[in-house]
């Protein structure tokens, strides 16, 4: 664009802001290299020499990572230009961590996890100390956290994605069906969906944890009717949006079938919408898991879930000993915040109301 | 480019293609019903092109979707009249058989190319789907046929072209690769609604010549669609002016250029837009509204607007006739249906022969 435009305009002077820019980049580099190095030691210093200090190694370790985050995030503007997101990257970068751990975590040696008799000679309540054997501390049991804590990762995000994935398949095909006829089919998924809307999610849940079993098909299930109904709206609202495009027209106009419209001309039009939507989606069933395993109606413990895990604070514990609830909420907090991050940014990109992808 | 040369076949000889008997397309909307289409008769005959010119609202677009049965009596709109399609009644036919006459007997060419193209699909499978559906053929002699159609309507370099994405191609481009899916399985007719307002000048100009050589190629009838006089003109044999629903003046188009009739088409003609204008410039000439086809007025539509408007105008409703041909020095009348008609009752018999090249040539 510029580069047409600015031989073209008279006066405009090349010249003028790029001395100005490249006065000001050593500067700035050299700051954000500063930001970045003094975060990584104060980071570097808590590990190590704050040892046993508690909320002071928790405070000086959280300061280290904030001035690192905004010198890496300078240098990045820099590097890649404006639009360069590091809270994106991380946000990623956590998520992809989060999955290869849990995948991987038979295999990584851990201390016990779950079972009890297999804990019986490990220090119990054990504070998190990043060089021990136990770098996010233990349990009242003596079960190390950080194995528990990717033990509950498996649960709580196979859940998560197995009800999304079930919410998009079935609330997608169903939202589409509305969307396309319209008429009778539309109201009657439309009463469905607002009946299943109408009951408060967490009332909806409890009912169905009272009645099923708790296990993981169970709660996936269970998870996938609180995904559905507002996947359905979303696939519908998308699909009435796309079909007033005049391709759709078009395509019937070539003698396409009414399948044929749903599959090749709406579906791939209502897919990438529906999955920035899931990737919120993931985040909000993840926090609704750990209510429910936080009640004692998810996962049962000693099996960990990051609910339940928490739900093991209660009483004195958490003011005695508050990593127990400190270690899984930041791990659900990071990944709830990542889905989120994550699925706003693409829901940005394809919401169907502005997704004008032609518009390259 | 002038429609000259198909003057000299008879026109007897050519096989009539379309055959519209009073057609009324009428739309339930909360406001009431809307008269959209309210009977208007027309035909169309191979290797033609008529010309259908309308102000925006006049129900140009309602008409041809439902000739080509897009639009048919149903809980939202009624379609009353007769629509022959090669002799076959489309209203008539069931869902296959439309299907099966979509894309395949007639084909349509839509207004805007960005919304005409679905995004997230190849240019080479817009193609090659509706070609595997109206033939038996493979996927590879259909990719080798998309890429022959796209020769046809003069895409450069079409191999590279059906591996590319609609948002990768330009405006006039992308009508041309609309064109190629309207031709696709050698329709008879081909309804092209406005194939150039969304289009700059001189692609407008590239496209309907394009459509007006496929016609003399491939002896193709064509409806060509248009809000603007000067895109008819040299490109159509007859043209057809439709106000409020109607077909107020129709006639062979060297006439309706030199001897305009109805005050509209008058009108019409003095806002075909000359080429220093500024594009997308809007008829200027004409004062008011269209009529609201909820309630419409009585008598003629056009009286509101209408400088030549008599006090019997509001009261009798005009029917097309046929003009006096003896009233008219160069008539040009050949046939029936070349005949001059308006719906007029103080039609403009002695007006003014107006110079035709304003158009978009
Ligand atoms: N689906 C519909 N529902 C309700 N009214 C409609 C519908 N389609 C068309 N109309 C009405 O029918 C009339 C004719 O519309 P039509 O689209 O045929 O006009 P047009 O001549 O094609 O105009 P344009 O040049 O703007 O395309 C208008 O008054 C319009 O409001
Ligand atoms: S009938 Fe009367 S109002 Fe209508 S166009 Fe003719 S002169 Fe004008
Ligand atoms: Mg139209």
């Amino acid at each position: 664009m510029t580069d047409l435009v600015t031989p073209t305009r008279p006066g405009a002077d090349v010249a003028v802001p790029a001395p100005a820019a490249s006065v000001r980049r050593p500067a700035g580099t050299l700051l954000a290299g500063t930001l970045l190095l003094v975060g990584l030691a104060l980071l570097a210093a808590a590990v190590v020499a704050l040892r046993g200090h508690g909320w002071l190694q928790a405070g000086v370790a959280l300061a280290g990572l904030i001035l690192a985050h905004s010198g890496a995030s300078r240098w990045g503007r820099r590097r890649f230009g404006p639009g360069f997101d590091l809270t994106l990257w991380l946000c990623g970068a956590w998520l992809v961590l989060l999955v290869v751990a849990a995948v991987a975590a038979p295999m990584l040696g851990l201390p016990e996890h779950e079972d009890l008799t297999g804990a019986l000679g490990e220090p119990i309540l054990a504070r998190p100390d990043l060089v021990t054997n136990h770098p996010l501390g233990t349990n009242n049991f003596g079960l190390d956290l950080l194995a528990r804590v990717l033990y509950g990762a498996r649960a709580s995000l196979v859940t998560a994605l197995t009800a999304v994935l079930i919410g998009m398949v079935v609330g997608g095909a169903l939202g589409i069906l509305a969307g396309y006829f319209r008429g009778v089919v539309d109201v009657v998924i439309g009463i469905l969906t607002n009946a299943l809307l109408a009951v408060p999610p967490l009332i909806l849940l409890i009912a169905l944890a009272t009645v099923l079993e708790p296990t993981l098909r169970n709660i996936s299930l269970g998870l996938a009717t609180l995904a559905t109904p507002s996947m359905i709206r979303m696939a519908r609202a998308t699909t009435i949006a796309v079909s007033q495009r005049e391709f759709v027209t078009a395509a019937r106009s070539m003698g396409a079938s009414g399948p044929h419209v749903m599959l090749r001309e709406l579906l791939p039009n209502v897919v990438l919408p529906l999955a920035s939507y899931g990737m919120v989606m993931v985040s909000v069933l993840i926090v609704a898991e750990a209510s429910l395993s936080f009640l004692g109606l998810g996962i049962q413990a000693p099996a960990p879930s990051w609910g339940n895990m928490i739900a093991e604070g209660e009483g004195t514990v958490f003011r005695d000993h508050p990593h127990i609830v400190l270690v899984p909420g930041t791990v659900l907090f990071l990944t709830v915040f990542s889905f989120n991050c994550l699925g706003e940014r693409a829901r940005r990109r394809f919401d169907p109301r502005r997704s004008q992808l032609e518009e390259a | 480019m002038s429609a000259v040369p198909m003057r000299t076949l008879q026109a007897e000889d050519r096989a009539t293609v379309l055959q519209v008997d009073d057609l009324h397309t009428v739309i339930r909307t909360p406001r009431g019903p809307v008269r959209a289409v309210d009977g208007v008769s027309l035909t169309l005959r191979r290797g033609e092109t008529l010309g259908l010119v309308g102000e925006s609202g006049s129900g140009k677009s309602v008409l041809g979707r439902s000739i080509m049965g897009l639009y048919r009596s149903g809980s939202t709109m009624s379609v009353t009249g007769r629509v022959l399609f090669e002799g076959r009644d489309v209203q008539a036919m069931q869902a296959a058989e439309l299907r099966a006459l979509w894309g395949s007997g007639i084909g349509m060419v839509f207004q805007d190319p960005l919304t005409a193209l679905n995004p997230v699909k190849r240019i080479g499978r817009h193609l090659t789907e509706t070609l595997r559906r109206h033939q038996t053929i493979s996927v590879r002699q259909a990719r080798v046929r998309a890429i022959e159609l796209l020769g046809l309507v003069g895409i450069p370099d079409p191999r590279r072209r059906v591996e590319q994405y609609p948002h990768e191609l330009s405006g006039g481009m992308r009508q041309r690769v609309v064109i190629a899916m309207a031709l696709a399985n050698d329709p008879a007719l081909v309804i092209a609604d406005e194939p150039t307002t969304a289009l700059d000048v001189t692609v407008q100009r590239q496209i309907l010549d394009l459509l007006d050589d496929l016609r003399t190629e491939l002896g193709l009838a064509i409806l060509l669609i248009s809000h603007n006089l000067g895109v008819v003109a040299g490109r159509a044999e007859r043209v057809a002016v439709m106000y409020g629903g109607r077909i107020v003046e129709t006639a062979a188009a060297g006439d309706v250029f030199a001897a305009p009739a109805h005050p509209y088409t008058g009108a019409l003609l003095a806002a075909i837009p000359r080429l220093a204008d500024p594009a997308h410039r809007r008829l200027r000439a004409i004062d008011g509204t269209p009529p609201d086809l909820v309630s419409p007025p009585v008598g003629c539509r056009f009286a509101p607007r209408c400088p030549a408007a008599q006090d019997d105008c509001r009261t009798a409703q005009p029917v097309l006739t046929d003009l006096a041909t003896e009233a008219r020095a160069g008539g040009s009348g050949d046939g029936v249906l070349n005949a001059h008609r308006a719906a007029c009752l103080h039609p403009n018999l002695g007006a003014e022969p107006r110079p035709s090249d304003q158009g978009v040539r």
